[in-house]
């Protein structure tokens, strides 16, 4: 993550400023120039802690792009103080406090940089890779997923699959409030080894998926790998059906891929009390108790 | 109907429950004639396998009678006798053609909560927490039993439960156990845990042709069963096991060591007790691991350390160097109890072994809270509970 490691030299930055304006404020305000101003040594005391505050964020977390808006809220304090600073001074102090009003200035340019970064990452489409081994060979294992309409008996979110002809097939799926649809058209084919598909632009969420099936090393029956990658309504939509049944995304198509396995092996998806539910959503959210659900099913 | 119900730390109950219901076309109902305590499920009782829920039904070890087989079962029919084992296996995955039964790769619906703890997962489990299935266990007058067509073992003449009840678990653990020490004519193997799966490891030592069996436990009671196999024994609590192993075997060490005890070991002393004890309630390590450190010690050069005992997560100082720079071999793994249960059913009938000397308590099963009070606290010289729904 380039905008962490950004974020992360940033938090740098405001360990040794903090620092600085902690061990030696008074040196801090004949920099800035406002060495005159009654009570500076102690506002500087109170911006370096800030500073510290920024640094734990940054440096702390694991993900530290998130927290570059906490330096930028503390950026526009310190041009707020600068400038005025600077406005009711004159001379070398002035010179001073306007030479610091830039620097402060530079730095809350780098902030909003990464901040930015960070929001157009989060635009980004959201890719999503996952394979599974399945003990039977290539053209049974292709065959069955090239039928479409299998795909609900072992994708937890998928309602329907229903095939209209020309490559061309309506999805329904389960969204977190409402029912979702959306056509895909079959991109790319090739009998046996790979299927790529993606959904008609302009008809409900985006998404796109690739799937290839080649054959396990030493006769391990056929290795499956899916990737799907969601525009932005398709990421949202993911990431709600992820959070609905307790996943991550990546989880859930992993979960998808062993229940086809499951599928293709044991011939049916394997239930237990626990998860009766078998490939309906929400079974992971919320387990049963393992006990027989006889007159409660 | 009756099952034990797991209804928190330290706490089982009798309740009623639901019957079980088929919910896939390869399952069977089992109405249960006998079923036992393990001590593997004094690790749940006590709250150490993560994933229990209040309200599970405790049990893996039981055989019964075939009430009902769904269209995809046709080598079993209503009227069967069978014994079931612990691991579900579908017959068909990669682990099951290899015969690793226990890894079957089909079995765990919520293999995704295994995955994040292990890594990858391993079988479902009867009775097992969720992150195992999620499966109900067999203290219960009714079982569901998925995959019937390749797990259960029909019990075809009149050899009563008990002598074919412990084909479920123990009988195949202990031999696996001893199976794994690759075991040749003149070699001694050491045995921490002299509980019932350490008492039949023993018995399937000779089995298998070893020369000398040293079973280590603290319970009087539980040292004199094990020496009942011809096993020789020691205290722990008495003597230095590391000095008398070597003592005992020319200064070499055994030339496998199996532990049978897993992540509730004791120690005789104090501090090194309490060192764990206090990391495991603190949850900076899932185990209690004395007994496995112990048998890599003593293990003679180039042995093997056979590891049957149950552990559920992470071990703090595992000696490391002592099993690289002294070529040992760890092998481990719960029990692929199906590869087992046929050759071991044919050597109780022809009388090679009796599994059923373990048993020490038999009761209904509306006693099972009792059952698990005796056997946790090793009362009343408690070693094996058979219970009769
Ligand atoms: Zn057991
Ligand atoms: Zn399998």
């Amino acid at each position: 993550m380039m905008t962490d490691r950004f974020a992360r030299a940033l938090g740098w930055t405001s360990l040794a400023l903090g620092t600085a304006q902690l061990a030696a404020p008074r040196a801090v305000t004949r920099l800035c120039g406002v060495d005159d101003a009654p009570g500076a040594a102690t506002i500087t005391r109170l911006v370096g802690g800030r500073e510290l505050l920024h640094a734990a964020l940054l440096l702390g977390g694991k993900t530290p792009a998130r927290w570059t808006w906490t330096r930028m809220a503390g950026d526009a304090m310190d041009l707020g103080l600068l400038g005025r600073a600077a406005a009711n001074r004159v001379g070398g102090r002035r010179r001073r406090a306007l030479c610091a009003l830039g620097a402060v200035a530079g730095i809350a340019a780098l902030d909003a940089a990464c901040a930015g970064g960070r929001a157009r990452r989060a635009r980004s489409p959201l890719q999503v890779r996952a394979s599974i081994t399945i003990n039977k060979p290539r053209a049974e294992v292709y065959r069955f997923w090239r039928d479409l309409e299998n795909l609900p008996t072992f994708m937890t979110h998928l309602e329907s699959v229903r095939t209209l002809g020309e490559g061309r097939s309506r999805w329904r799926a389960k969204g977190p409030v409402i029912d979702l649809e959306w056509e895909a058209e079959i991109i790319d084919e090739r009998a046996g080894d790979l299927i790529a598909w993606r959904s008609v632009p302009g008809k409900g969420v985006s998404n796109a998926g690739l799937v290839s099936f080649t054959d396990g090393p030493g006769g391990r029956g056929t290795v499956v790998d899916v990737s799907l990658e969601y525009g932005m309504r398709g990421r949202k939509l993911a990431a709600a059906v992820a959070r609905m049944v307790g996943e991550h995304p990546e989880q859930q198509v992993r979960d998808d891929l062993r229940r086809f396995k499951q599928v293709m092996e044991t011939g049916e998806v394997v239930r237990s009390e626990g998860s009766p539910e078998g490939h309906r959503a929400l079974r992971q959210l919320h387990q049963h108790p393992a006990q027989p659900i006889g007159a409660r099913a | 109907m009756k099952a034990t119900v797991w209804t928190g730390r330290n706490s089982v109950e009798v309740q009623d429950v639901p019957d079980p219901a088929m919910l896939n076309a390869r399952d069977a109902i089992v109405r249960v004639t006998s079923t036992a305590i393990c001590g593997s499920d004094l690790h749940l009782v006590d709250g150490y396998i993560p994933t229990v829920k209040k309200g599970d039904i405790l049990g893996h070890e039981f055989m019964g009678e075939v009430v009902e087989v769904g269209p995809g079962v046709r080598n079993l029919r209503p009227g069967d006798r069978v014994v079931v084992p612990f691991p579900i296996a579908c017959g068909a995955c990669f682990a099951c053609e290899a015969e690793l039964y226990s890894l079957c790769e089909n079995s765990n619906p919520n293999a995704g909560m295994a995955e994040k703890l292990m890594g990858h997962s391993p079988a479902g489990i009867f009775g097992y927490s969720h992150m195992l299935g999620g499966f109900p266990g067999g203290q219960a007058e009714y079982v569901r039993v998925p995959f019937a067509d390749v797990g259960p073992i029909k019990i075809e003449d009149d050899l009563p439960d008990e002598k074919v009840l412990f084909l479920s678990d123990i009988f195949p653990t202990g031999f696996m156990a001893a199976e794994m020490c690759a075991i040749r004519p003149g070699q001694t193997i050491a045995i921490w845990g002299a509980g019932p799966v350490g008492q039949l490891a023993a018995a399937s030592a000779f089995l298998l042709g070893a020369d000398r069996v040293i079973v280590i436990d603290r319970f009087p009671y539980r040292l004199k069963r094990a020496q009942r196999t011809g096993a020789e024994v020691l205290d722990y609590e008495e003597v230095n096991v590391l000095d008398a192993l070597r003592d005992m075997t020319g200064g070499r060490g055994p030339d496998a060591c199996i532990e049978a005890v897993g992540m509730e070991a004791h120690h005789p002393t104090p501090a090194m007790y309490a060192y764990d004890r206090s990391k495991q309630a603190a949850r900076l390590e899932t185990e209690r691991p004395y007994a496995l450190r112990e048998a890599i010690m003593a293990c003679r050069n180039g042995g093997v350390v056979s590891v049957v005992g149950v552990y559920g997560g992470f071990v703090d100082k595992f000696p490391m160097g002592t099993v690289m720079n002294r070529s040992l071999t760890i092998r481990a793994g719960q029990c692929h109890v199906q590869r087992y249960m046929r050759p071991l059913l044919d050597r109780i009938r022809s009388g090679e072994i009796d599994p059923s000397f373990v048993i020490s308590h038999r009761m209904p099963l509306s006693e099972a809270p009792r059952g698990f009070e005796l056997f946790k606290h090793k009362q009343d010289e408690c070693n094996k509970v058979v219970l009769t729904p």
